[in-house]
Formats: C-alpha cells, structure tokens, sequence
C-alpha cells in the first residue's frame, strides 16, 4: 500500500511504454498522417493550378480563333482584289489587243486603198497612152476627143 | 477467495482485497501483480499497435487503423491547444501512452471485482490486485516522471537562472524572497502529488465502492433476504460500471491534458 519499490519498477515501465507507443504507433501513425495531409494539400492546390491553366489556354484559344478568322478574312479580301485585278488587266489587254489588230487591219487597208490607187494610175496613164494612140492613128476630132476624154472618165 | 474470507467478514474481505500480490517488505516491497497487469496491459497496446502498423494505408485506412488515427488527432488537438506548434517531441507520445494506458488499467477496474482474484486463488496465488492505477506506486511513478519533465523543460526554456529566479521573485515579487520561495516550491510540488493522487483515489474509490456492493451478498445463505439483497446488488453494480466508465476516461483524459498542462506551462517564457 506503500510507497516502494514497485514506483521505480513501474517508473521504468512507463519509460519504456513512451518509448515503444512513440516507436510503434505514434512516429509511424503521424508520418503517414502528415503524408497525407500533404498529399491532399498537393492535390488540391495543383487542381487549382489547373484550373488556372485552363482558363488560360481557353483565353488563348479564343484569341487565336479571333486572330485566325481575321486572318482568313484579310485573305479573302486580298483574293477578292487580286482577282478584280487579273480581270481588269485581262480586260484592258484584250482591249489594247483589239484596238491594235483594228490598227493594223486599218493599215492593211489603207495600204491596199493605196496600192490599188497606184494601180490605177498607171492603168490610167496606160489607158491615156492607148487613147492617145488610138487617137493619133486617126483624124483626131474634137468628137473624138471628147468621146475619147469622156470614155477615160467613165473608165476612171 | 471471497467465499473462504466470508467468515472472516467484510473487513477481512476488503483488506484481502486491498493486499497486493508482493514479494519483499518496507521499502522492497514489489508489486507483482500491479507490475505484471500494467505490463500485461501496455503489451496489448503495443501489440495492437503493431498489427495497426503492418497493414498501414494511406489510401484507404481500415477500421482500427481509423480508431487509432481519431485517437492520434484528438491527443495532438489537446497539445496543439496548449503548445501552438512548438511542442517538444516527446509531449505527443507521451500524451499518447498517458491516455491509452491510463485508461486501460483503469479498465480493469470494471472487471467483475472477484473473477480474478478467485481464478488466480484457484491458480494458487493469494492475493491479487487487478487495477494498477489503484496502486499508488503507478499513479506516482507517472506523476513523477512529468515532473522530472517538467523541471528539465524549466530549465531548458528559462535556462537555469530563469528557473532559480522563478523560486525567488515568482508569486509576490523581489521583498518577500523566503516567502516566494516556500510558495513556488509548494506550487511546483503541488503538481505531481494532485497529478498522482487524483487519479490514485479516484480509482481507489471507485474500487471500494465495487467492494462494498459485492458485500451486499458476501456470504449469503439462501434464504428470503437474497431475494431483496441479490437484485439490489446487480442493479447497484450495474449503475456503478455505468457511471464508472466514465470516470475511468475522464481520469485518463485529465491525466494526459494536466501532463500536457504542466510541460506547457513550464514552456512559458515569464516576464516576473
């Protein structure tokens, strides 16, 4: 009932108990507590992180989308312009085209209208030079000469 | 056995019961039994222990790994109440084995108080007392270690002139020096001795209680009156286990929060 040495008996088993609970359940218990506790908090914030990241590459998308329709946009639009211009120059060659071949066939005519001309001009002194001819073999009158002369007109 | 100390009548019987298995007188004078059921006791703590160790998951925690883990959080709340986050290393499984221990011994306490004694008698073994804490040799032992704890985190947070300048100047400051001195030293004192004899007495208590209901029908003959002693004895000792369970947590649990108390405030820088 008294105090004794039963005291530094069971002073020595509680020693030892702290040291095997610590060892035992304690350490171990709390490490893999702690581990979780980690864990969890890890998880937690790198859900964050991707939440984060995902408004952001949303916001990138976006953009990108917007800059890639004006984009094709502006592509369109240069199409449109340099097809209008293609037509146009196609357009204006065909015209210089046009007006050059009327040129030259208006040349070539001219040309022949002069060629012709030459012609009949030497005919006509050829004609003129017969005449005179026909004229000299015979007694030349002045009916002779003015149907000569009118027949030089009228084959003029 | 209860039957064999009836004719030697109640007084005989408790005194049966409050006599320790020993070997050696005075001073060597050593509990068996109180040595070998805390023994037998903190065994079982650190068996369980281990087996809760050797299936640990992190991931999904079975049924006693959960038990052992709410247990864990409710002691480190206790300290983190009273340390903030500096507590020393030992304070948590020092709070730990305080509560699991002091509970279980306490325990035994609720074991039907003539079973064990009546099959160790039946082994050829005298005397037993089962309840460890009901011996104030291990109420004492613990007390007297958180004491030697308390002193050693004094003097190593005060450091040694902080400690000594606490015994001088501490309640009344520096013009009643002799004074200060018997009143911190009674304070300091104070500490173990009520950390010791609470939980002592409560247990004490709380056995003699046990024993005074079993001697309600201690050495009845059939007759009438056993029909008014016997229901009044199994409705007493039922009312008495009831209200002894808590007792014995609420004990455990004192022990463990003044403990944590005690070296937390020996961790307080003073300013006297």
């Amino acid at each position: 009932m008294s105090i004794s040495i039963t005291l530094v008996a069971q002073l020595i088993a509680f020693v030892l108990m702290i040291w095997l609970v610590n060892k035992y359940l304690w350490a171990p218990l709390s490490a893999l507590m702690e581990a979780r506790r980690k864990k969890i908090a890890d998880g937690l914030s790198a859900s964050e992180r991707g939440k984060h990241e995902l408004k952001l590459a949303q916001e990138r998308s976006t953009e990108l989308l917007r800059e890639a329709k004006d984009k094709a946009n502006d592509i369109i639009a240069q199409a449109n312009s340099r097809s209008n211009q293609i037509l146009e120059e196609a357009r204006n060659n065909a015209k210089t085209e046009a007006e050059r071949i009327v040129a030259q066939a208006n040349a070539e005519i001219d040309r022949e209208v002069n060629r012709a001309k030459e012609e009949l001009r030497a005919q006509v002194a050829d004609v003129a030079a017969t005449g005179a001819e026909r004229i000299l073999k015979r007694e030349v009158t002045d009916k002779d000469h003015e149907s000569a002369i009118s027949d030089l007109i009228a084959r003029i | 056995m209860a039957t064999e100390n009836a004719g030697g009548g109640p007084v005989e019987y408790i005194q049966h019961h409050l006599t320790n298995l020993h070997v050696g007188e005075g001073f060597w004078q050593l509990n068996i039994d109180t040595i070998f059921f805390s023994v037998l006791l903190g065994a079982l703590i650190v068996f369980v222990a281990m087996r809760i160790g050797r299936g640990l998951r992190a991931e999904t925690p079975n049924g006693l790994q959960n038990a052992a883990e709410g247990i864990l959080e409710f002691v480190d709340e206790q300290i983190r109440d009273s340390f903030g986050s500096r507590a020393p290393k030992i304070i948590a499984p020092l709070a730990l084995t305080i509560l699991l221990w002091v509970w279980l011994m306490n325990f035994m306490d609720l074991i039907p108080i003539d079973l064990l004694p009546a099959i160790a008698s039946g082994l050829g073994v005298e005397y037993l007392k089962v309840v460890p804490t009901t011996d104030l040799n291990t109420t004492l032992a613990m007390a007297l270690f958180v004491f030697i704890l308390t002193v050693y985190y004094s003097i190593k947070v005060k450091g040694l002139g902080g400690y000594i300048k606490m015994f001088l100047f501490h309640p009344f400051g520096k013009f009643l020096i002799p004074i200060n001195i018997v009143m911190t030293a009674i304070d300091e004192l104070a500490k173990p001795i009520s950390l010791a004899l609470r939980l002592f007495g409560n247990m004490f208590a709380g056995e003699l209680v046990f024993l005074l209901i079993a001697l309600l029908t201690l050495g009845a003959t059939i007759s009438a009156s056993l029909l008014i002693w016997f229901p009044l004895q199994v409705v007493l000792d039922m009312a008495w286990i009831a209200f002894h369970i808590l007792v014995i947590t609420l004990q455990a649990f004192i022990f463990m929060v003044l403990t944590i108390v005690y070296i937390g405030m020996a961790h307080t820088q003073d300013d006297h």
